[in-house]
């Protein structure tokens, strides 16, 4: 137990130590998003009766800002740990695959959520408003950031140089964050466009979390939860067993 | 010095083999890196694992380690089997790697609790101080890592190594690249410690510090043991001492002396001798023929002169 606490508390302590890159930055360039945005796009039709376009865009940002966050923690300290080579320290002691795994999947996760609520909290200066259904609103962001953080570890451990890592996150991450309804609707989307979106995870999490937020979605809660909900369970799955077998990292 | 005699932990009880590998395998790809080795290392051993780069001493430690699986074989830390009994092997083990790896977030301090904790362990703060203090780090403690020099990354590596009180200590090439007094300190540390009881795997490219440092030793070449014994019974049975001969520059030995002797630069000679008591006959052929001596040098043999002696002895 303590082996866990002391790497957690040490993969919370590095994102905090370089916090204006790892906690600012996402914020400054979220709200940038929201600022221009909000800005050239508010003239568009409600998306949801009552919610406007600036309002619809916020959870979506949030959300976006966790990912990509909770991503990052663990995909960036396992590929420098794996390519400085003090990974070692971390395979020398008696830590088990699970302790491994639950320690940089929650620092990873307390980094979202610090993003994202930076996000929201800032957003309350410009748009005044408060979740609908602050429960659903958690346990999206909680699986969301788990979600994204399981998929990061993955990618720390398959990832042999930056390169392959900037491949993962540019390649699949990015494009299933923003093509996720972040910005828009899929109802607005053509048929086929809306059909593809389906298989993204990614869509479910953003949706869900928006439901927790306006108590309307264009997917059922309880659908798009057990489909994030299952996917986290399968990618933890797949990540405990590579650790276990030491895929990459015990040669 | 400080009094590390409570610090270090054993398995209470075991009296079997510190570290115990029998028939260890592992390739990579094509290279066979080890072959089916066995080798055992007592409980209060200072054991040298010597041999060329590519002999397989990094692969076995990594095995030991858990850093690496065999294809084959068992391995063990005081009876913890390593990949069985992962835990309490690796909590009986500490590894200084060969490679100079650090955190770039952390103070030396920081990086030793952060250490213990990671072994399960709460941090002793009066062990971590003993441990600067004997490693010279005391000034550096609150020091970035990145900050360090060479040298001293290496002893806060074997601080590290020492901080969950291992009962087996293995050190990777730990001097290369250390310079002189850093290297006396480090010695006089690992040797009070390993009479304290703490079990030694030293590998190391500099063969006179294995030479005053172990009491055992293992030759290593393309996966395989090529040699195991006491550094004493190595050196009596691989190398004699030799007496060296300065005579002046065009001259040479007596005949029956010139057979046996090595020429080597400005009118020097070396016999090989059986025994001591060589030296006087060998002066009194010299002699007998008008000889003039300048200069004469008896040499010791050492274990460098073995190692070269038996991995030159040995096929690839």
């Amino acid at each position: 137990m303590r082996g866990f606490v002391t790497l957690f508390g040490k993969e919370v302590l590095r994102f905090w130590k370089v916090s204006f890159q790892t906690l600012l930055a996402p914020l400054v360039s979220t709200l940038l998003y929201l600022l221009v945005f909000a800005q050239v796009l508010d003239s568009h039709a409600e998306i949801y009766p009552g919610v406007s376009y600036r309002e619809f865009l916020i959870p979506g940002l949030a959300m976006m800002a966790m990912l990509q966050n909770a991503f990052s923690n663990t995909s960036s300290s396992l590929i420098q740990s794996k390519l400085t080579g003090n990974i070692v320290f971390i395979l020398l002691p008696p830590l088990s695959p699970f302790e491994i795994f639950s320690a940089y999947v929650l620092a990873a996760m307390v980094r979202g959520f610090a993003v994202g609520g930076c996000v929201w909290l800032a957003s309350l200066v410009f748009f005044p408003h408060i979740p609908a259904h602050p429960f659903e609103l958690l346990l999206f962001a909680l699986l969301g950031n788990a979600l994204a953080a399981v998929l990061g570890l993955i990618a720390g451990i398959w990832s042999e140089k930056f390169d392959q890592l900037a491949a993962f996150q540019n390649f699949l991450i990015v494009p299933l964050t923003f093509l996720a309804g972040v910005f828009y609707s899929i109802h607005s989307l053509p048929p086929l466009w809306r059909t593809i979106s389906r298989f993204n995870p990614f869509l479910y999490m953003i949706d869900g979390f928006r439901f927790g937020f306006f108590g309307v979605s264009d997917i059922p809660p309880l659908e798009s939860m057990l489909i994030v909900g299952g996917c986290a369970f399968a990618l933890s799955c797949l990540s405990l067993s590579l650790l276990s077998r030491g895929w990459r990292l015990r040669h | 010095m400080t009094d590390s005699s409570k610090l270090i932990t054993g398995r209470p009880g075991f009296d079997g083999a510190a570290i115990s590998i029998r028939g260890a395998k592992k390739r990579f790809g094509q290279f066979e890196a080890l072959k089916g080795l066995d080798l055992e290392v007592r409980q209060g051993e200072f054991f040298a694992l010597l041999g060329p780069n590519g002999a397989g001493k990094t692969t076995l430690i990594s095995l030991l380690s858990g850093l690496a699986r065999p294809d084959a074989g068992e391995l063990s830390i005081l009876g913890f089997d390593v990949a069985r009994d992962y835990r309490q092997a690796r909590r009986s083990v500490g590894v200084v790697p060969q490679e100079l790896v650090f955190d770039p977030f952390f103070t030396v301090r920081e990086t030793l609790r952060l250490q213990s904790g990671y072994f399960g362990m709460r941090p002793d703060p009066k062990w971590i101080d003993a441990l600067l203090e004997n490693l010279k780090l005391e000034d550096k403690a609150d020091s970035n890592m990145r900050s360090l020099s060479g040298g001293m990354k290496r002893r806060v590596l074997v601080a590290q190594a020492l901080v969950h009180r291992p009962s087996v200590l293995i050190l990777d090439e730990p001097t290369a690249g250390v310079d002189v007094e850093l290297r006396q300190t480090l010695w006089k540390f690992i040797r009070h410690l390993n009479e304290e009881g703490l079990t030694i795997l030293l590998t190391t490219h500099y063969l006179e510090e294995a030479q005053a440092l172990c009491n055992r030793v293992a030759m290593m070449k393309g996966g395989q043991i090529i040699a195991l014994d006491t550094t004493q019974n190595l050196l009596a049975h691989h190398t004699r001492p030799s007496l060296t001969l300065s005579v002046g520059q065009g001259k040479v030995l007596p005949e029956q002396l010139m057979q046996r002797a090595t020429q080597l630069p400005a009118g020097r000679f070396r016999l090989g001798l059986e025994s001591f008591a060589e030296v006087e006959q060998i002066l009194g052929a010299c002699r007998a023929s008008g000889l003039h001596i300048e200069d004469l040098e008896v040499g010791q043999a050492d274990l460098e002169e073995v190692f070269v002696r038996i991995m030159a002895d040995t096929p690839k």
